[in-house]
């Protein structure tokens, strides 16, 4: 999981302490185009921890996380051009229909015009509540919102906490069907999951031990 | 550097979306709209009820009780800044939108104070006119709350972003804020005071304005950096 590539995201050692737990114990990995990291393991081992120092919303105590060989902090705002989280939480407000959350959001990243926006949210499935505020929607319902978002952003890397949740078994389909898409199409994907991954691509695997 | 940044959104356009954005949560939820203003009015109203209704008493006060009830108003508001969007993940969001989080926190701050501070100082006169302030006076006094609010949102976002973390930090809040808003009570007050008398409020509308420009500069970086470290 160590070896360099400069053409995509390379962390290396991370260290994280939570007050005496030492939560992530030296962890690297890098991930180049066209690749599915699947990072796995039990309840508390650090994924999500992982994944947030990957974002960039964590400073590890030790180690590097580099973007096309830079560190992120230095090409922070290209970084997060090029990047897209999508965390456990569906981060959408209740008060704001779902083509509102998305607008808001993703136009802080690129300009997307209200009809590309309801493009994604039919690719998800979800066209039917563009209008609907987002405190009446399910939670498969909002989880599918919140991927329409990842694919509206247009990232190339994609940074998934759990994305099955919630999500019946047309909207496992569906995730899966997106996430070999991306990696066809030369994107990178880490994604944090509990189980097997039913994707037709080549997945690496990470585990993380207790 | 060598990353490429095509099709990134301009900073102008992003902080306009913030305000946007701001604005439509504000509106869809009027009980929080609607709560500092109401406050503000019962507050003041129940002065005269409590003391004397002698309106030469009452003009007295008067800018002491307005300032002291904007400040408090203000502050009821401000636990709202940026909890909610902590609670549910959007501020992480706009934390990695690539536009940086000083413009998040601008955009957020303004929008505020645009829909507290401006209501606030749209309605004063009303009050103004309940405790006998006379009319000349009025613009003084708005022009003074208005560059009061805005200090005061600048401040209260230092306090929100360190306390957005705690499940109870608006107490907290308070304690960090009020402390700092005192120069505002006692300038603000004065100005109107003056006004009121007759005579020039420029002395204490200046200082008002230096307290203002110095927060809307350094307020951004001291907010962002205490947001940084509570995201973390």
């Amino acid at each position: 999981m160590s070896e360099r590539a400069p053409a995509g995201l390379d962390v290396d050692s991370l260290h994280i302490w939570r007050g005496d737990r030492h939560v992530l114990q030296g962890v690297s990995l890098s991930v180049n185009p066209g690749e599915l990291l699947h990072v796995w393991g039990p309840n508390g081992t650090g994924k999500t921890t992982l994944l947030r120092v990957v974002c960039g919303l964590l400073r590890p105590e030790q180690g590097t996380v580099t973007w096309l060989g830079h560190p992120i902090d230095r090409v922070r705002a290209e970084y997060q051009s090029a990047m897209t989280f999508a965390a456990h939480e569906t981060a959408l407000k209740s008060d704001l229909t779902a083509l509102e959350n998305l607008r808001y959001t993703v136009g802080l990243k690129r300009a997307v015009s209200d009809q590309k926006l309801l493009d994604y949210l039919a690719q998800t499935g979800v066209s039917g509540c563009a209008d609907l505020p987002a405190k009446v929607l399910s939670a498969g319902q909002r989880r599918r919102v919140a991927m329409a978002r990842v694919l509206a952003v247009n990232a190339r890397l994609w940074l998934l906490d759990e994305p099955y949740t919630n999500l019946d078994g047309n909207g496992a389909k569906l995730m899966a069907n997106l996430l070999e898409n991306h990696v066809k199409n030369a994107g990178f994907v880490v994604i944090v999951a509990h189980h097997e991954l039913d994707v037709a691509v080549n997945i690496r695997r990470l585990e993380l031990a207790s | 550097m060598s990353v490429n940044v095509q099709g990134r959104v301009r900073s102008s356009a992003a902080m306009g979306l913030v305000i946007r954005r701001e604005m439509a949560l504000s509106f869809r939820r009027p009980d929080q709209l609607l709560q500092p203003l109401v406050f503000f009015l019962i507050v003041t109203t129940l002065f005269p009820l409590g003391l004397s209704p002698l309106m030469s008493l009452l003009r007295d006060m008067a800018p002491g009780v307005l300032w002291v009830a904007a400040l408090l108003s203000s502050l009821l508001a401000l636990d709202h800044l940026f909890k909610s969007d902590a609670d549910d993940g959007t501020l992480e969001q706009m934390a990695l939108s690539g536009q940086g989080l000083w413009l998040i926190v601008v955009g957020k701050t303004f929008a505020h104070w645009l829909v507290s501070g401006v209501a606030l100082v749209l309605v004063s006169p009303l009050v103004g006119a309940a405790l006998g302030m006379p009319a000349h006076a009025f613009g003084t006094m708005m022009l003074s709350l208005a560059m009061g609010t805005l200090t005061l949102s600048w401040l209260g976002a230092i306090g929100a972003g360190l306390t957005v973390g705690l499940r109870r930090g608006n107490m907290l809040l308070s304690l960090i804020v009020l402390p700092l808003a005192m120069p505002l009570l006692i300038f603000g007050a004065n100005a109107t005071d003056r006004a009121i008398g007759g005579e020039s409020p420029a002395g204490a509308l200046y200082f008002l304005a230096a307290l203002c420009v110095i927060t809307s500069t350094l307020a951004p970086f001291a907010a962002t950096a205490a947001l940084r470290i509570t995201l973390e």
